[in-house]
């Protein structure tokens, strides 16, 4: 036991006294963080828009004014022809022309209906489809306005509610996104490193020259990072909700435990690698590689897993972060208790376990 | 009573064969020095008693333990110091020496006395951070972590690769006060001239054992004429030597030109004329007794 804890206290020695290992340790976290929360957002507030209305009434007038006054647009510029819808949109600061043909109100009067034509820029197909949808949804809304007692033989009105995220914001998604992706790349890659620094500076050689067992130099090397992961979860969970106001609607206790099994999980992965490289450089390159871009594109957490192809989908299956950002999501949107989230626990825990044996099976108790 | 017995043991990688069948013993209390070149498998055999590698065929036991049944066991008796600096650079001397104290389950306080008279001599940089010190300091650090445990038998190699002459001379003085403690100790080297501080000598080359010999007897069966040569022109001496009809061997030794011939009495005056004709002054021809480098290369020439 005196031997486990001098190997520890070591490997708290070369984490604190190496800058690298500092700043991303508890830098890139943060960083990470506020970039993803604050830059990148899929709202659409502002988007800047034309109009070419060749009718100029009374209602054309309304309408504009209401579409302006939702706080989604932005008056860019009136045209006067069709021509200049082209040239605005290749000029590239507008996202949405909205054309009313001529004598809109009159022909809404006579013929009760009146054509409105939405032009889009869907080389950005998110956005276009987003303001599209809001332009209808104003429009729609403007008629009923001015005409409330409109006589519509059968109708159905749909009520939404957006469970669990009302404002449909981001960063509920980002937060438990980037805190599965974070806590995988930390914990794995730097221990991982450790590990195979050792064996580069030959001081692994004169490890395995000693009493100290392999589970000791192991989870030795894991212990720590441990702590400092978990201290790494927290600062994210404090920071989203204190700063971007996600709530924990769930029991923090369990969102702790799931958050060390998760950690657990991803270390184990990480010996798991260093087992199976010589060098930092190839651990550290199979870290990013394989661990960081699933963890962003495989997980769900940036995009929906349903509409991937089923090849994909099923390799989304072994991917730890999609069961982790499914427990957290559960955990802190909807509040729910562990009954909820037990089999996607039991699938992490199934997967620590693996790489914990296939890691104790790999460790060389020799050089070779 | 044999500290190291190794029998028959052969061990090749992909291409190479590192080591030939290679059998020898090592008395206890001994020390027990390899000599060979870069390259010779000196490394390979080492790891391989430390049990960080497993022969093809052949047996080795240290202290009795069989080198693959019983590694655990040989790794708490063994002190290994590998060829290349295998510290923590990162850790303080006094942190790296504590570091392997307690993970050989002792402290730096009970096995003082075993490194005070290494250790001391780098006390007083015990802060300094261990990559930050002399070739010199941090061979010395490291034979102090390879020894806290109180270790049977000591691997050394290469220990004094890369290190200055004077520190080299210290660091075999303490090879021989650990010694004298009762320690086993196994040191490899590429310079010729330490051999004659060990007990005895195993000559390595390409996987080989070509001799086991003391130092002494090494010497002794040195019989050719060894002469010291010198004269203004040392870099035409050599080629005008090695060109001479009955020239064995030609070395350069320091300030003089070490030089043998193939008959078996000289007349020292025929040389001397037949260099004073290849335009050299100032010569000097003395006839020398041999010292172990002399004779290793006449091993190796064979």
């Amino acid at each position: 036991m005196k031997r486990f804890k001098g190997f520890v206290i070591k490997e708290f020695y070369h984490i604190f006294r190496d800058v690298r290992t500092m700043a991303i340790l508890f830098g890139i976290p943060i960083v990470q963080l506020l970039l993803f929360g604050f830059v990148i957002t899929n709202e659409i507030k502002d988007a800047k828009i034309a109009i070419f209305d060749q009718s100029k009434d009374n209602i054309t007038q309304k309408l504009s004014q209401k579409i302006l006054s939702s706080g989604y647009f932005l008056l860019e510029k009136n045209l006067n022809n069709y021509n200049e819808i082209n040239q605005s949109f290749k000029e590239g600061n507008i996202k949405l022309v909205i054309v009313f043909e001529k004598d809109f109100a009159k022909h809404l009067e006579k013929e009760r209906k009146a054509n409105l034509q939405i032009i889009s820029d869907a080389s950005e197909p998110n956005t276009a489809n987003i303001l599209v949808n809001y332009t209808i949804a104003i429009t729609n809304d403007f008629l009923k306005e001015i005409n409330p007692n409109a006589k519509v033989p059968l109708q159905i009105i749909p009520e939404v509610r957006m469970l669990y995220n009302p404002d449909l914001k981001g960063v509920f998604m980002f937060v438990p996104g980037i805190m599965a992706m974070l806590l995988m790349l930390i914990s794995a890659m730097m221990t991982s490193i450790s590990i195979t620094r050792e064996k580069e500076t030959g001081t692994m050689e004169v490890l395995l020259v000693s009493p100290l067992k392999p589970i000791q130099i192991i989870v030795g090397k894991v212990v720590p990072y441990v702590f400092l992961s978990f201290i790494n979860a927290v600062v994210i969970l404090i920071l989203g909700k204190f700063v971007f106001g996600v709530p924990i609607n769930g029991s923090i206790l369990l969102l702790l435990g799931e958050s060390v099994l998760y950690i657990l999980t991803a270390l184990s992965l990480g010996i798991m690698i260093s087992t199976l490289t010589k060098t930092q450089q190839t651990a550290m390159l199979i870290s990013m590689l394989v661990l960081m871009l699933p963890s962003i594109l495989l997980s769900g957490f940036i995009f929906p897993i349903e509409n991937m192809p089923t090849p994909l989908q099923f390799i989304c299956q072994i991917m730890p972060p999609k069961w982790f950002i499914i427990i957290i999501k559960n955990i802190m949107l909807k509040g729910v208790g562990f009954a909820y989230v037990w089999k996607e626990t039991l699938i992490l825990f199934g997967m620590m376990v693996f790489f914990i044996l296939v890691s104790v099976k790999k460790f060389k108790i020799r050089l070779e | 009573m044999y500290a190291v017995e190794v029998e028959n043991i052969s061990k090749s990688f992909e291409k190479v064969e590192a080591l030939k069948n290679i059998s020898f013993n090592v008395k206890s209390g001994s020390l027990f020095g390899f000599i060979g070149p870069d390259g010779a498998g000196k490394t390979t055999l080492f790891r391989i008693l430390v049990t960080l590698l497993k022969q093809n065929t052949g047996t080795a036991k240290i202290q009795g333990l069989n080198n693959i049944t019983d590694y655990k066991k040989i790794r708490s008796i063994v002190g290994y110091m590998p060829g290349k600096f295998s510290l923590y650079q990162d850790l303080s001397v006094e942190e790296n020496l504590r570091f392997f104290a307690t993970v050989f389950g002792t402290t730096v306080e009970n096995n003082y006395h075993l490194i005070k008279d290494i250790y001391s001599q780098i006390e007083p940089f015990k802060t300094r951070l261990a990559g930050k010190l002399s070739g010199g300091m941090k061979q010395k650090l490291a034979l102090s972590c390879a020894m806290i445990h109180k270790p049977e038998v000591l691997f050394l190699d290469e220990p004094t690769t890369g290190v200055d002459a004077v520190s080299r001379k210290e660091f075999w003085e303490m090879l021989k006060v650990l010694k004298n403690s009762g320690i086993t100790i196994l040191v490899s080297t590429p310079y010729m001239d330490e051999a004659e501080l060990c007990d005895e000598v195993a000559l390595i080359q390409d996987g080989k054992i070509l001799k086991i010999e003391t130092p002494q007897n090494i010497i002794g069966a040195y019989e050719k004429n060894l002469y010291a040569v010198k004269s203004t022109n040392m870099f035409k001496l050599i080629a005008d030597l090695r060109s001479f009809e009955f020239s064995e061997s030609v070395f350069p030794f320091g300030q003089f030109i070490h030089y043998t011939d193939k008959r078996d009495q000289i007349n020292e005056n025929d040389l001397i004329n037949y260099l004073a004709q290849k335009d050299h002054k100032n010569i000097v021809l003395q006839k020398i007794t041999p010292n172990i480098e002399d004779c290793f290369m006449s091993y190796l020439n064979k």
